[in-house]
């Protein structure tokens, strides 16, 4: 990413922010999506058997924990798929490619406006999640939760790294889509990666460790840092105004 | 000789027990340590016209963002730095100040652009013109005195120039060449390859083949920003967020253009569309004709060299077309070429000193007078009181005219060589024959005549 203007990357931030915050629609989904996540694991924390050994107790927690990281991933998708084939759709894309914005930096933009909200709802979610715990269930469960270090550490390094890859995936969506449908649709695709992931912890294939957080943690930034450049890429002025394949732009 | 311009940099903050934050901090400019400040101290720094980056610094570890900025002569810049106070939730601030260093990000010092330090007696003196109104005046006013090339260099040079998307041809072997301070008429019909040509040069569109130079900058991938800095188009739909306020749009895009004291280039150009107190109405809530008097306000803010206008008084009522095709005249005077592209032939009449007609093919490019000379032959139109008896005889008796016709009684228009020559000679021999003249008078062709004309003999050779 060369020569980022940090200043036009702000711009793109502040102005999708005010949008959100108008667009009432946006506001709901992204406040009632997570609510409904946070329903199941604080049921589950309440409903879980005490009996067995605490390492059976702390798996039986960290299966409602994990889930809660695909809020990071939801919130955001809507918003992704919408990102590029709606500024086309509603007629403002041609007007923003005219000026000095560089593809990175919008896309930059983007997907900086579009964590922001995800990831701090996430945490907030994530918030209520562990002061229920503490709070109202019991004090087993809830010594299972706080002492199951390396669950908690996926779940606040990954946040931001799943939204990351949600954005970016659905961003990748909708620069290729003809129409906002078609994206938002194709977008649901970016869940599965994410989801492949937390199965694979519940399923004990990966055992949660602080190395095993750490390193998966590390494959993911690598992971989101390549698909941002791929994104980048996709982002063609001359396919996105005139609708046909073209060569390297700037 | 240049007249030198000033960075006027202010240290905030109060003076600390700690003593990161009480020691001085360099200046850096242009990468180099220039000058050292001290809390509260304001710093003059002489500079030369033209685009410099500035950065302070305490310790290695301790740094700004670094940021660039453009000087105009005898301008003066002015920026505040202060250090950043760590937020309350980070409960290691030593940890956070590591991180911070180690990222180089510029986290711990903030420097931002801080109009307050500006001399207000270096506000830019109004453009006088009685012809101009207040608004267009205002903007005019506002526009950058950055030096542009005179008037008759060329802004544009297009040689050659073809777009095919596939088998289909956009325009082809398109080659002309437009002046600074220049108005230039794009007409054509619909899918004449107009719009594609706008994109072209705006870098929206990679050419297929030919070449262009576009504000003195060679039209390729890699220099689309420099291109896109010195230029603005005005698409035929302003394409507006209509979520947000007509000042917020036009805020989000001085931010993409790195507009330094936006806020005035926003209010000035309101001023000149005459939509100051539309403001703060949502985008969304205007009418189409509102909506593209912001889309011609946004294109005003960058104070561009060149403005690509798309039918830019489409859906305007008649006095803010007047304004607007004022404000196309103040720019002209101001050395902004304008590329305007229009349906409405009376519009281009009025305003274009050079007009290119367009049918995939460049037609003709010219100045209107030398089009008319050079597809119609001159010609003098005749009124009289009732029909003439023997016109035939009449005009086949004076030797200046080539042939007549006449379309109605008591009217004729007459083909001739020179009417200068012709007039008198027709008038004595009307008022010889006895007739009573209502008028005599050169015939001109309009741009209509003409754009028709060629237009018709592409449909003629298509056929």
């Amino acid at each position: 990413m060369k020569n980022l203007d940090m200043g036009r990357v702000r711009a793109v931030v502040r102005k999708e922010l005010m949008e959100y915050r108008r667009k009432r629609s946006i506001v709901v989904t992204m406040l009632v999506v997570p609510v409904i996540f946070l329903i199941e694991p604080v049921v589950i924390i309440f409903v879980a058997p005490l009996t067995g050994s605490s390492a059976t107790l702390e798996k039986s927690v960290m299966v409602p924990i994990l889930y809660l990281l695909l809020i990071a991933v939801i919130a955001p998708s809507t918003l992704a798929a919408y990102s590029v084939v709606g500024e086309r759709e509603q007629g403002t894309l041609e007007p923003l490619l005219t000026t000095p914005l560089r593809q990175q930096e919008f896309v930059l933009g983007k997907a900086a406006a579009m964590m922001i909200p995800s990831v701090a709802i996430a945490y907030a979610v994530y918030a209520v999640f562990l002061s229920c715990a503490a709070l109202f269930a019991h004090r087993d469960i809830a010594d299972a939760i706080f002492h199951d270090g390396p669950t908690l550490l996926t779940l606040f390094l990954f946040t931001p790294l799943v939204a990351g890859l949600a954005v970016v995936v659905g961003m990748a969506v909708s620069v290729r889509a003809s129409e906002v449908r078609v994206a938002q649709q194709l977008g649901t695709l970016a869940t599965f990666p994410v989801i492949g992931v937390i199965i694979l912890f519940i399923g004990g294939v990966i055992h949660p460790t602080f190395a095993a957080a750490i390193e998966f943690a590390l494959g993911l930034l690598v992971i989101d840092a390549l698909a941002l450049r791929l994104v980048s890429r996709l982002f063609n002025r001359e396919r996105l105004v005139a609708g046909a394949k073209a060569s390297r732009q700037d | 000789m240049h007249a030198p311009a000033t960075l006027r940099l202010l240290r905030k903050g109060r003076k600390s027990t700690d003593s990161s934050q009480s020691r001085t901090w360099n200046v850096v400019l242009d990468g180099e340590v220039t000058a050292t400040i001290a809390p509260e101290q304001t710093l003059d720094l002489t500079l030369d016209p033209g685009r410099h980056t500035l950065r302070v610094h305490s310790t290695a570890l301790l740094v700004s963002p670094e940021v660039a900025f453009d000087v105009l002569e005898g301008e003066t810049v002015g920026y505040t730095c202060r250090p950043r106070s760590p937020s309350p939730v980070i409960a290691n601030r030593w940890l956070f100040w590591l991180i911070a260093s180690l990222l180089r990000r510029g986290l711990w010092i903030g420097l931002e652009v801080d109009d307050t330090l500006v001399p207000t007696d270096q506000l830019r003196p109004a453009v006088a013109s009685a012809t101009l109104s207040a608004p267009v005046r205002a903007v005019l006013a506002a526009s950058s005195a950055t030096p542009r090339p005179s008037k008759g260099d060329a802004a544009l040079v297009v040689e050659h120039l073809t777009k095919q998307f596939g088998a289909r041809t956009a325009f082809s072997d398109v080659s002309f060449d437009v002046g600074y301070g220049e108005v230039f008429g794009f007409l054509g019909p619909n899918g004449a390859g107009k719009t594609t040509t706008v994109r072209t040069l705006g870098t929206l569109i990679n050419p297929t083949s030919g070449s262009a130079t576009v504000a003195g900058i060679t039209l390729s991938p890699e220099n689309g920003v420099a291109i896109r800095e010195k230029i603005a188009i005005m698409p035929e739909a302003p394409g507006l967020y209509l979520r947000l306020s007509v000042k917020e749009n036009l805020a989000f895009f001085a931010g993409l253009y790195g507009i330094r004291h936006a806020d005035q280039r926003i209010d000035a150009a309101l001023d000149a569309v005459n939509l100051r107190d539309r403001a703060n109405d949502l985008c969304g809530g205007l009418s189409k004709g509102l909506r593209q008097r912001v889309g011609l306000a946004r294109t005003l803010l960058s104070d561009p060299a060149i403005m690509f206008l798309d039918e830019p008084t489409s859906g305007l009522d008649p006095v803010a077309s007047v304004e607007v095709h004022n404000l196309i005249i103040g720019l002209r005077a101001k050395g902004v070429t304008i590329f305007l592209t229009t349906h409405r032939l009376d519009e281009a009449e009025k305003l274009c000193d050079r007009v290119a007609i367009m049918n995939t093919k460049l037609r003709t490019v010219g100045t209107i007078d030398a089009l008319r000379e050079q597809l119609f032959k001159r010609s003098i139109a005749i009124k009289t009181v009732a029909p003439l008896a023997d016109a035939q005889r009449l005009f086949s008796g004076i030797a200046s005219v080539e042939s007549w016709t006449s379309e109605e009684p008591g009217s004729y228009l007459l083909t001739v060589e020179d009417p200068a020559v012709a007039a008198p000679e027709v008038t004595r021999a009307l008022v010889g024959a006895g007739a009573d003249v209502l008028s005599v008078g050169e015939s001109l062709h309009s741009l209509e005549d003409v754009y028709l004309e060629l237009i018709a003999e592409d449909s003629g050779d298509a056929a």
